[in-house]
């Protein structure tokens, strides 16, 4: 990679954030995971880079990319923080193709400025570079779910591979889904209820998929299905997730992703609940 | 006037399925020229729709092994007739693994240019699927407007990278820009541009050649490192990249500042012309 060698230090000093990838699919797969919104807000500290979307206030995505993933991740101040809009964004990083034929990788260098700047990038593939000025948004403040592990009632972790079918033949024409978490049966429930009636789906607490099963006390909760829908594209990647909810009713699911390097990444899912069930209610 | 022609080469019939493939994935009509030589499929876009047009030519000799047309008259001996592109890359559809297809140019009713495929089948009787494909002729007071047309003088040419590579590219750029910048210089650099509010992204190929020039020519009169810069619609571009299925032995591009772009693509029988209106 010619580009990224050329680069003398003088130029990185200008920089407030800098870092190269010699595999962007590392990078991109994790933001395809949370791109339901057109505009991300980025915060990098020297840990890594985490990439917040929201919607309706209710709903908060956040991509956590740590630094290790990256080859070389300079951060001049404590925290960076830019926002961008995450479409255009996924079209540059992936302009040589999604798919690249295998034994290609496309390089990327990434340098922002700071305040009032466009966030570069420098994608390299077989000799091919192309540089893209993204220009940077005012950030916006983003939602504090509160989701301290004092206030968790219970928590679940499941292999991905458990949900994923629940989640790809989830009944559409419903308008939520019922999350039931008890102590006894039935455990673990999902339900919807649509056009063509409810369904219930369990999980044991002792099936293979469930790899830990904490509750104290029985929680049902309804969340918008349209709001939850958008998280299966990090479920499809994930190979684990977490499940937790709050005594609010407050849903935090978190997948846990490989990339290509077998670097370990994190996909947050953070949900308000939609009404409220009364607690009482006892599941059928 | 009359036309007949028959593929019975396997190799042959494939490779002009692929023609027709290709011109369907271009142009909606088109129009077919047939002279005693050659077969010209022909685009000629009113400049409301987008002002393209294209040029491909293919020696008939490489494809058929009976040809036999009868123009409009002994010194005229042209036929341009009209049709869907789409209706005869769906009749060649057919004729996958035929042992024979044979074209023609028929009146039942109206004017037709019938494909008719033989198939292999396993028993020995053999089966023959018949694709009537209405056209209309076109009279001669409208050749003038299907000639081949002229290139102007181009300010720089250069050899495409892969089209495979332009292509994503290009396809990227589409989802955020309308239009593109294509610019090139006489020492093998090619920039491929979009700006919007948003981004601005641009792609460097670098080291891609000049087309040496032929003996007659005016040598180049500009900077070798000067860029000549065109702004097309990028579908236009896009249409293009997207309908080659195989890579060409030879992909040209010539610039002519501010007017037009004219790519011209050279397979191993067919040549490929495109002509893009610059974006006024």
């Amino acid at each position: 990679m010619p580009f990224l060698t050329q680069r003398v230090q003088a130029e990185t000093d200008q920089y407030c954030f800098v870092a190269s990838l010699d595999n962007v699919r590392n990078f991109s797969t994790i933001l395809k995971a949370i791109h339901f919104r057109d505009h991300a807000t980025c915060f990098t500290t020297k840990n890594g880079i985490k990439v917040t979307v929201e919607n309706a206030k209710c709903v908060q995505a956040n991509a956590f990319i740590q630094a290790e993933v990256f080859q070389e991740f300079l951060v001049q101040e404590e925290t960076v923080v830019f926002r961008v809009n995450l479409t255009v964004l996924l079209d540059c990083l992936s302009i040589f193709g999604s798919n690249p034929m295998p034994g290609t990788l496309t390089a990327l260098r990434m340098c922002y400025q700071g305040y009032g700047h466009p966030l570069m990038l420098f994608l390299e593939e077989g000799g091919v570079v192309t540089v893209c000025k993204i220009n940077t948004q005012e950030p916006e403040e983003t939602l504090d779910f509160g989701f301290g592990n004092a206030n968790v009632t219970s928590k679940i972790i499941l292999l991905s591979e458990g949900l994923r079918e629940a989640f790809s033949e989830l009944d559409m024409t419903s308008e939520v889904l019922q999350i039931t978490i008890s102590p006894d049966k039935p455990y673990f429930r999902l339900s919807t209820f649509g056009n063509a009636g409810s369904s219930h789906l369990d999980y044991p607490k002792d099936c293979d998929l469930m790899e830990t099963f904490q509750c104290n006390q029985t929680q049902v909760n309804r969340y918008k299905l349209s709001l939850l829908k958008p998280s299966t594209k990090a479920l499809v990647l994930s190979c684990k997730v977490s499940i937790r909810t709050d005594d609010r009713g407050f849903l935090s699911l978190q997948y846990l992703i490989k990339n290509e390097d077998g670097h370990t990444c994190f996909v947050d899912y953070y949900c308000s609940p939609d009404e409220d069930v009364p607690a009482a209610e006892s599941p059928v | 006037m009359k036309f007949r022609a028959k593929i019975v080469d396997a190799a042959c019939l494939n490779h002009f399925t692929r023609v027709s493939n290709m011109i369907a994935r271009l142009a909606k009509t088109c129009t077919l020229r047939i002279s005693p030589e050659k077969l010209n499929f022909i685009l000629c876009d009113r400049l409301a729709s987008g002002g393209v047009s294209m040029w491909s030519e293919l020696e008939q000799e490489n494809f058929f092994s009976e040809f036999q047309m009868e123009g409009v008259s002994a010194e005229n001996n042209v036929i341009y007739v009209e049709l869907a592109s789409e209706n005869l890359s769906r009749a060649l559809k057919t004729a996958q693994n035929a042992r024979t297809l044979k074209i023609k140019l028929t009146n039942k009713n109206f004017p037709c240019l019938t494909v008719s495929v033989e198939l292999l089948s396993v028993s020995s009787s053999s089966r023959i699927v018949t694709h009537d494909i209405p056209i209309k002729v076109i009279p001669r007071r409208l050749w003038k407007d299907l000639q081949e047309p002229s290139v102007p003088d181009a300010d720089v040419s250069i050899y495409l990278p892969a089209l495979k590579t332009m292509k994503s590219v290009v396809e990227k750029m589409k989802n955020i820009s309308n239009h593109l910048v294509m610019e090139a210089n006489l020492s093998g650099d090619l920039n491929l541009k979009i700006e919007t509010e948003l981004v601005c992204v641009t792609t460097h190929f670098r080291d891609l050649g000049n087309p040496p020039l032929a003996s007659g020519d005016t040598p180049w009169d500009r900077d070798p490192a000067e860029m000549a810069e065109v702004c097309v619609d990028i579908r236009k571009l896009l249409q293009l990249l997207a309908g080659q299925q195989v890579n060409p032995t030879k992909a040209l591009c010539s610039l002519v500042a501010g007017r037009m772009l004219h790519l011209h693509l050279l397979y191993e029988d067919v040549s490929l012309q495109y002509f893009i209106p610059a974006r006024s």
